[in-house]
């Protein structure tokens, strides 16, 4: 099948159209969410939790005995806030630092989880199989209800967020402003950490445990790249998702053994390295693009300095000199002086140069700041 | 015990001593993410290795999987310095990318090779002692003992060499290279002997749970000491009690050995984090709790030396003015009391000459902020606490 042939598909294929909803879905709400994790300097704490959140889903199949999605998830859900909150409270009280403790809580619990795994794989259940989707993550086994829930968790993401959005978006940014502001940080903290946990849980079953930090982060990160509000960033982050969801699904349906998480993560790994080079603001290739023309800035204003230090004690400030004369001062080629007269800053004549009056004036202000750069 | 038995408590004991050295160091620099992500990031290094070498111990795999772990530290640190996301972003960006890549390696050769993810990641300790070394017709031992046992005589020839330079580069970047010690040089042979570390215990104990062997008994002992050598030789003792432990718990429940050492590991984790003397949770809180009931004297006596009118000072009034609840009240009142801080008249309130003498100390400390005042002061809590 190739990619083509699946949009072709998608429209009548009821299990194609599932699974990409499910993915669309799914990269949309980490996008959302993400972009909060990453500015608030969260973004491993995806990584941690989801890792967080195995011990959670063996513990409830072990006390329910019935591999119902929503209950495993809510077992997943208590865990993950569980493991959430003890990171907190080992950073706060202990001196033990975050970076410490998202490893210690991502592998001692993902440890406790294991151990609960395979223990429950020498039950005698034959209900148990499947489990392990929880920590590969298999997008395949994506149903309608899936979808349903994790359109419902967006929308209700999506309303607490316009609901609270002045207050996440002051907590953001300053943090012991919006306390003397009298607004209740700590609820808000909590409210957003929760919804955090909430969308990495939903991923789980999708891309699994390792892969679900990078849905989180990836969206974010790329979208922060093209603007600098954060209503503009949450919204692009959500359409990088979701775009990284779809394609991602369409390649991995479209090749033999290419299971749809890791594919989706590649894509949007895409995202981020396009956003990365040639985002215009922030991208490394038109800051290296205006990096250079800076320095060509400089080097131009340069040798008109050093002409303005040679025409200043003339009575004429137009007498043309000869270019020999620039000689011992080494920062001029003739390229730059062909750019000099480009800007009517000087008229060339033959093997001698001289000033205009507009670079005389140019000269005299370089230094000053009272005229703006045009 | 059986010998397989014997043998695989080795082979971990072996792997917990040889996570527990690097892992300290990480944990020091506030870099424990890092073997994290060197943990899943190998995975591309080691299936191109496995395809060369058919061998998942063959030193060729090792190298090749290590490289890969360096490069990651190499494109973490790359991106951060872009400064276009912040250093715990990077990270996250770099390992799932190449995890993926793995993935789909493995996903795309599935037919014809011998490894799946779920070895990588969980790895399985119980097979360890049957993929034995065999030299020259006669059986040496596992080859996974020999692998690690390798790995660590390096890793702690190289810690009993570089034992200074490591210490200085750790704790005081700026003077290291003052001394002419490259912190560089330290940061990236640290992080290659991490690597190859990681890289030699994924096979017995899978890639995320030797995050735990690295971390875990670093941030333990982290807990009870200051001491760097101190702190080594806990994580070791953690490190193997944890391993030997945990085997015999997998051997009662039937279940993971690796799950199971974690998991001691973190029950290890969780009394120390609670019970540890000075740096543990309850005696932080109970120190924490301390404080607040000395500020609060201190508030109060400097109120009763501000006033002289006799309704400020009545009992009462602690509640209504200085707004404290009454079982607060209490407790300050009584303390200050067993200390002849004050007299109590008829419900009015004095400072005695202890109390005046208390007070003026403060008064002065708080004025001048010079330490040698709270020192004295200090002596006097200590009465409240005994």
């Amino acid at each position: 099948m190739s990619v083509a042939e699946y949009f072709e598909l998608l429209f009548t294929d009821y299990t194609l159209r599932t699974i990409t909803l499910g993915t669309a879905v799914l990269g949309a709400i980490c996008g959302m969410l993400g972009s909060f994790a990453v500015l608030r300097k969260q973004s491993l704490l995806g990584d941690a939790i989801s890792h967080a959140a195995l011990p959670g889903i063996a513990l409830a199949f072990l006390i329910t005995g019935a591999k119902d999605t929503n209950i495993l998830l809510l077992g997943a859900l208590v865990s993950g806030l569980v493991g959430t909150f003890w990171i907190r409270g080992m950073t706060s009280k202990t001196h033990l630092k975050s970076d410490t403790a998202l490893g210690l809580i991502l592998s001692l619990f993902f440890g406790f989880g294991m151990l609960l795994l395979t223990f429950i794989q020498k039950q005698p259940n034959a209900n148990q199989a499947g489990l392990d989707k929880y920590l590969f993550g298999q997008a395949a086994t994506l149903v309608e209800e899936d979808v349903r829930l994790m359109l419902i968790v967006t929308g209700i993401s999506l309303s607490i967020l316009l609901l609270f959005w002045k207050e996440f978006k002051i907590l953001l940014f300053d943090e012991d402003y919006t306390k003397t502001l009298g607004f209740n940080t700590r609820f808000i903290d909590i409210l957003i950490t929760f919804f955090i946990v909430l969308a990495i849980v939903l991923g789980l079953q999708t891309v699994g445990v390792v892969l679900m930090s990078a849905m989180l982060l990836a969206p974010a990160a790329a979208a922060r790249q093209w603007t600098n509000s954060l209503g503009v960033m949450i919204v692009l982050a959500s359409i990088f998702g979701a775009f990284s969801g779809v394609f991602g699904t369409a390649i991995s349906a479209s090749q033999n053994n290419l299971s749809t998480g890791p594919v989706i993560v590649l894509v949007a790994a895409v995202f981020v390295v396009f956003s990365f080079i040639f985002s215009p603001g922030r991208g490394l290739l038109f800051r290296e693009i205006r990096f250079r023309k800076n320095r060509r800035d400089l080097k131009l204003k340069k040798t008109l300095q050093f002409m303005y230090g040679i025409v200043k004690d003339h009575e004429n400030i137009s007498h043309p000199h000869a270019i020999r004369i620039l000689n011992n001062f080494q920062g001029f080629t003739k390229k730059s002086l062909q750019r000099l007269e480009d800007k009517e800053w000087i008229t060339l004549t033959g093997q001698q140069w001289a000033m205009t009056e507009r670079g005389f004036e140019e000269a005299k202000n370089l230094y000053s700041q009272q005229r703006k750069d045009d | 015990m059986t010998s397989p038995q014997i043998e695989i408590q080795m082979i971990a004991a072996v792997v917990a001593v040889a996570c527990a050295i690097p892992g300290v160091f990480l944990v020091l620099r506030k870099m424990a993410l890092i073997s994290d992500a060197i943990s899943h990031s190998i995975l591309p290094g080691i299936v191109a290795g496995f395809f060369i070498t058919q061998d998942l111990n063959s030193p060729l795999l090792i190298l090749l999987a290590a490289l890969t772990g360096v490069i990651t530290v190499i494109l973490v640190e790359a991106i951060q310095k872009t400064g276009l996301v912040k250093e715990d972003t990077a990270i996250g960006l770099v390992f799932p990318a190449l995890f993926s890549i793995g993935v789909i390696m493995i996903a795309k050769n599935a037919n014809d090779v011998h490894l799946d993810i779920d070895a990588v990641l969980l790895g399985e300790l119980a097979f360890a002692p049957f993929d034995r070394l065999i030299l020259s017709g006669l059986d040496m031992g596992p080859k996974s003992l020999w692998l690690m046992g390798t790995i660590l005589i390096l890793s702690l020839g190289l810690l009993f060499l570089f034992f200074k330079e490591l210490k200085v580069s750790t704790f005081d970047a700026g003077l290291s290279s003052a001394l002419g010690i490259s912190p560089i040089v330290m940061h990236y042979g640290l992080m290659s002997v991490s690597s190859v570390t990681v890289v030699g215990a994924f096979d017995a104990v899978g890639a995320i749970l030797v995050v735990a062997l690295m971390i875990a008994p670093a941030a333990t002992a982290y807990l009870l000491t200051s001491d760097l050598k101190r702190m080594l030789l806990l994580s070791i003792v953690f490190g193997v009690f944890s391993a030997i432990a945990g085997y015999w718990l997998a051997h009662f429940l039937d279940a993971s050995i690796s799950g199971s050492m974690t998991t001691v590991l973190g029950v290890v984790f969780l009394m120390v984090y609670l019970f540890a003397p000075r740096k543990g949770l309850l005696s932080v809180l109970y120190r924490q709790k301390q404080q607040r009931t000395e500020v609060s004297l201190i508030t109060f006596l400097l109120h009763l030396n501000n006033h002289s009118e006799e309704e400020e000072r009545h009992i009462n009034h602690l509640n209504e003015h200085i707004n404290w609840q009454k079982i607060r009240a209490k407790t300050i009142l009584d303390l200050a009391q067993k200390n002849n801080m004050i007299l109590i008249k008829d419900e009015i309130v004095f400072l005695t000459e202890k109390g005046k003498d208390f007070t003026q100390r403060a008064l002065e400390y708080i004025m001048t902020n010079k330490d040698e005042r709270i020192e004295h002061m200090k002596d006097d809590f200590f009465l409240f606490r005994g």
